[in-house]
């Protein structure tokens, strides 16, 4: 039974926003590919529309594909803010005398992982929202109808990514056992996106058909990945294994 | 308030601290000199909970380190400064000292009130909303002690305090300790300045692993180095060396015309020696007590268990 105290758990997860915030870098680079895939890739839908004259129905399967790359973003944004989060303090010297505060491991791993897990959702759902918008303001006339919201991407929206992005967090604290720089563990972390990269490059090959029953598999898979990586992180992440054995 | 009893800590084939045991008592100032790699910090993490230990006994006020469950009762009656001061560069002065606050389960009201109290104790509070990356060194170090403070622990554990600091902030820091000491804080403080430890500490232990020594720095100097008598001479001869060596004092070493005499009181032994040399025709210039410093223990401790 893990027991938490959820002030110091919210204290730590405010902490690490907060200065996450503060760092203009790291949220430039956060904000850099939600933005691209929210307005860029509904603007090359309407370029193509407008100017390629090409029928709406055969975009229907690059609608989805594009749709995809939701659960990519939340596999790659929490690489950037995460490594910040654990690296960050190890760089920085501050672990230790937060490890000796009265707060549990668990709360701690878990304060941090929220910082990571609550902004990137946060910017996936509001680039959803944005993407949603301009591709139906784009499409419409042609489609006929508003082509997003749809069950598809309600999965992927609200399972497949915060899943994604789970799962990316624990491979970040993973790997920031293992590296001092943050640099190294945002690019070791990004290991997180491969499977998602080849679930794409499926789809574009049409090996892969989205529907909502591979949508769900896909989730049933990551939440098994996302168990396992659960306990290896928090074995990893211990007061002692940090202080003597971390790099 | 804190108990040791054959603390030993190792990491596979290396043992880090070894058998230490000691006793500190409420309000006490607590030196553990070392040189690096001596087990001060290892034995400050072991106290603090952060690092298991391999065997022995440690309590703080009772409570055991060896307990998980007493863990968390410990860390909220201690505070750390490590050697790191470990500030967030990012965030403010203010901002600092109330997340740490927060962590303790400060009430809001008192934690303003803290909060207020020791960076104005420490000269700070006009820099309370300054980002810390823009602070000196030793506004940082009287930052992350004011950090330590904030919740008011029972016990203090310092791991070089004054390390890499200006001579002024060096100064800054340890007048500081000491107002901690009239406060009656009980300080476990490492350190490898020797004269910070003489100057602040009520005892201290030498440790190299293994505890060599322990004791306040009087107790120290007169049980390891002994007293000794300087005496400067217009020209030291074999009449005045033989003088003083009826008088029983055969440790004498030479330099020049300055004799330095082994003796067990100088207060008393002294009038005799001058007799002697006066006797053998020499002439005093000057007669003191050598009083051997905390360094001159220290490396004699640690060159012996070399």
């Amino acid at each position: 039974m893990i027991k938490l105290n959820t002030k110091n758990v919210w204290t730590i997860t405010t902490k690490d926003i907060g200065l996450f915030i503060r760092k203009r870098l790291i949220l430039l680079s956060a904000l850099i590919l939600p933005l691209f895939i929210s307005i860029g890739l509904p603007m090359i839908i309407w370029y193509v529309i407008n100017h390629r004259n090409v029928p709406v129905q055969v975009l229907f399967p690059i609608f989805e594909a594009f749709s995809f790359f939701f659960i990519i973003l939340a596999a790659i944004i929490p690489t950037v803010i995460g490594s910040y989060s654990f690296v960050g303090e190890k760089t920085e010297k501050t672990l230790e005398p937060l490890l000796a505060t009265p707060t549990t491991d668990d709360e701690i791993l878990l304060g941090k992982s929220l910082a990571a897990f609550l902004p990137t959702i946060c910017m996936i759902y509001i680039s959803a929202v944005i993407f949603m918008v301009l591709m139906d303001i784009f499409t419409f006339a042609e489609v006929g109808y508003l082509f997003f919201p749809n069950w598809n991407f309600g999965i992927m929206i609200f399972l497949d990514s915060p899943l994604a992005c789970v799962m990316s967090i624990e491979l970040s604290v993973l790997v920031s056992s293992r590296v001092s720089d943050i640099r190294s563990a945002q690019q070791l972390a990004g290991l997180a996106m491969i499977p998602f990269i080849l679930l794409y490059l499926l789809i574009e090959l049409h090996v892969i058909t989205i529907d909502v029953n591979t949508l769900l598999i896909i989730a049933g898979i990551i939440a098994i990945i996302d168990i396992c990586l659960f306990f290896a992180s928090r074995a990893i992440f211990q007061r002692e294994e940090i202080l003597t054995k971390w790099k | 308030m804190i108990q040791l009893e054959k603390l030993t800590k190792k990491y596979g084939n290396l043992t880090a601290v070894d058998n230490l045991s000691l006793q500190i008592e409420e309000g006490e100032v607590f030196g553990l000199l070392g040189p690096n790699g001596a087990g001060k910090t290892t034995t400050i993490r072991m106290l603090c909970c952060l690092i298991s230990k391999t065997s022995g006994t440690a309590t703080l006020n009772d409570l055991s380190i060896g307990n998980k469950k007493n863990c968390l009762e410990i860390r909220k009656m201690i505070g750390l400064l490590p050697e790191n001061v470990g500030l967030y560069e990012n965030m403010t002065a203010y901002k600092n000292l109330d997340f740490y606050a927060k962590l303790y389960h400060c009430p809001e009201n008192k934690r303003k009130e803290r909060i207020e109290y020791y960076l104005k104790m420490l000269d700070l509070w006009g820099k309370k909303d300054v980002i810390v990356g823009t602070f000196s060194k030793g506004m940082k170090q009287k930052l992350a002690i004011a950090r330590t403070l904030v919740h008011e622990p029972k016990i203090l554990f310092m791991d070089e305090p004054t390390a890499s600091l200006d001579p002024e902030a060096t100064k800054m820091v340890r007048d500081f300790i000491l107002e901690l000491k009239k406060e009656k804080r009980t300080i476990f403080l490492n350190t490898h300045m020797l004269d910070e430890a003489e100057r602040i500490c009520d005892r201290v232990g030498i440790l190299k692993t293994q505890l060599l020594d322990i004791g306040s720095p009087e107790e120290l100097r007169k049980t390891l180095l002994g007293k000794k008598s300087v005496v400067m001479v217009d020209a030291i001869n074999d009449n005045i060396l033989k003088n003083i060596k009826s008088l029983g004092f055969e440790q004498i070493s030479i330099e020049n015309n300055k004799m330095t005499i082994d003796v067990n009181d100088p207060r008393k032994d002294n009038p005799s020696i001058i007799q002697a040399i006066q006797d053998a025709g020499g002439l005093v210039q000057s007669i003191s007590e050598l009083l051997p410093s905390l360094e001159d223990i220290y490396l004699k401790e640690i060159r012996r268990n070399d």
